[in-house]
């Protein structure tokens, strides 16, 4: 049932001693990273000042700007001969935000994405394969140490090539599977084109389904194409990556791991606590890590605590399933992207007006952006406009890591709003 | 010599083209010449009409991106052949036609054509004593 029966069973109370007891080690470890002394000191707070979990509140929060502004490494809470790993997520507005580690805190990682994997089923014998993109993102390392640490077989197909990870499921006899939701459904029509059926021809029987919103009846899809289960997995990178809340057997909410996080909801404006049970941002405090431990941390992902016990027997509280973001982040191929990004861009290109319409769709399973941007000054110069088109979409593909369909549009054709500039114009279908 | 074309940036889905068509009929601006291009993601609509100036601000007046540009416009006769002279003879000096469209008026053939040195072709146009239009000279003839 449980891999670590002793902390996933804790009770409330128990739950509880052991944050205050990990929230006062993080607090002191703080100390040892300039950002965060500097902020106590600007907020007269001292590390004896937090004597209770509620004193958790006394700590200004962290953002994902505090993460950009002391780049790369301001927030290092150890010597950096001690780290010996660090990710990156897509910067956002060109600085990208860098996530350290130590060994130990690697190591606390693969225990928690291991953690997650055993309480779905999985067990030494399965063999698991992962289509995330490895490298930066912390979704294939962060996968591949967990499941190896579970003890199975771990196959580091990574992103694409929908025929070749077919045929590592029917050679390999993989048995789990984590993939983005959308790309789920790539996979089953490409199984159909193959004449491959997935219940009969493959020995399937769990997916790992994350980093991209998706519904509960898009998982019932999921489920019924492919003849497994669907558990969903919610991670980010400043938290280490995937591992941080799993769903269990049950399939209602998503346990968060309360002997690595402390969380928080509230509401995005006021910062104060939303009442119990109502959506708000989730806010995380680390205590269980080195490196680089973060305090309050706003992850601007919208959702709000489950009520009542889950009869898995863990006391860890559950998150509904992530209704979005409190800012306007898009997720497009599991990348994270911000229209911010996009203007940054355009804005530097003279020949651009200041109005830029974003339009996602999908086609397939393929996730399609195109940016409509208006020219400043009409050109009668068919070649400029193609050389403009041209350096546009390689320096928005550059930065978002995506080829964006770009359309020079004259001056005034897109639709104006009043008030708040609508840029962001989403019509992807839910397709599985 | 030159004369001046109306060039509209028209998107291929929006009508903006039919709205073009109906401004000028409004304002009974008669065309003499037009072409569009056929693009994937837009058009450029180029006119050669009486009074360029009021059809500019015409469209102006509509929200339409336009511009005005002078472009050569030669008139050839009205023989096999005298094409292909008019463009070798251009294209000898070593200059680029950006592009170039062709019409009949009252008999004539009239080239149309942009290209990337515009005073080199004008010197060219000169020495060749070829017979290039204003826009009072081509208005004349329709």
């Amino acid at each position: 049932m449980y891999l670590h029966p002793e902390l996933e069973t804790l009770s409330r109370s128990e739950i509880e001693v052991l944050q205050l007891e990990r929230l006062k080690k993080t607090v002191a470890q703080c100390m040892n990273s300039p950002f965060y002394r500097k902020r106590f000191a600007d907020h007269h707070i001292k590390p004896e000042d937090i004597r209770s979990l509620d004193d958790l509140k006394k700590i200004p929060f962290t953002t994902k700007q505090d993460l950009r502004d002391n780049y790369p490494f301001g927030l290092a809470a150890v010597p950096m001969e001690q780290v010996v790993r660090l990710h990156s997520s897509s910067g956002t507005t060109g600085t990208p935000t860098v996530i350290l580690h130590t060994q130990k805190d690697l190591d606390e990682w693969a225990n928690a994405v291991a953690r997650c994997l055993y309480m779905v089923g999985l067990r030494p014998g399965d063999i698991f394969q992962n289509s995330s993109g490895y490298g930066m993102f912390t979704g294939g390392l962060g996968f591949q140490y967990g499941a190896e640490r579970l003890g199975m077989l771990t196959v580091p197909a990574a992103a694409g090539n929908t025929k070749r990870q077919i045929k590592f499921i029917t050679d390999f006899g993989t048995t789990a599977l984590h993939a983005i939701p959308s790309y789920a459904g790539r996979l089953y029509e490409v199984m159909e084109e193959m004449g491959i059926d997935p219940k009969r021809d493959t020995k399937l029987h769990t997916l790992i389904i994350g980093a991209e919103p998706h519904s509960e009846e898009q998982r019932r899809r999921i489920e019924d194409m492919l003849g497994v289960k669907a558990y969903n997995s919610f991670g980010m990178s400043e938290m280490c990556g995937p591992g941080v809340a799993f769903e269990c057997k049950e399939q209602n909410g998503l346990h968060i791991w309360e002997d690595y996080y402390i969380v928080e909801i509230v509401d995005p404006q006021t910062l104060e606590p939303v009442p119990e049970g109502e959506v708000g941002e989730l806010v995380l405090t680390t205590i269980n890590r080195e490196a680089m431990p973060l305090l309050r941390y706003r992850t601007r992902d919208l959702t709000r605590i489950l009520p009542g016990d889950c009869p898995c027997g863990r006391h860890h509280i559950r998150l509904d399933r992530m209704k979005g973001r409190s800012d306007d982040m898009m997720i497009l191929k599991g990348v994270n992207i911000f229209p911010i990004q996009i203007e940054t861009i355009l804005m530097q290109f003279a020949e651009l007006g200041n109005d830029y319409l974003i339009t996602l769709t999908n086609e397939e399973a393929n996730d399609l952006m195109t940016v409509e941007v208006e020219l400043k000054e009409f050109c009668d110069d068919y070649p400029r406009l193609q050389a403009l088109t041209k350096e546009i979409t390689r320096q928005l593909k550059d930065e978002i890591l995506i080829t964006p369909v770009v359309r020079l549009v004259p001056k005034g054709s897109l639709p104006k709003q009043e008030g708040k500039a609508v840029r962001v114009n989403d019509l992807r279908k839910t397709l599985i | 010599m030159t004369v001046q074309q109306i060039s509209v940036f028209v998107e291929n889905k929006s009508g903006t083209l039919v709205r073009v068509l109906e401004l000028f009929k409004e304002a009974r601006i008669q065309l003499i010449a037009s072409t569009i291009s056929d693009t994937v993601e837009y058009g450029i609509y180029r006119i050669i009409c009486a009074e360029p100036e009021r059809a500019l601000e015409v469209l102006k007046a509509a929200g339409i991106s336009a511009n005005v540009s002078e472009v050569f416009a030669i008139t050839l006769d009205n023989v096999p052949g005298r094409a292909a002279d008019a463009v070798s003879r251009i294209s000898q000096e070593g200059i680029a036609i950006s592009y170039l469209y062709s019409f009949m008026l009252s008999g004539k053939g009239i080239l149309v054509f942009r290209t990337d040195d515009p005073e080199k072709t004008a010197r060219v146009i000169a020495g060749q004593k070829m017979n290039a239009l204003d826009g009072e000279a081509l208005l004349s003839l329709v």
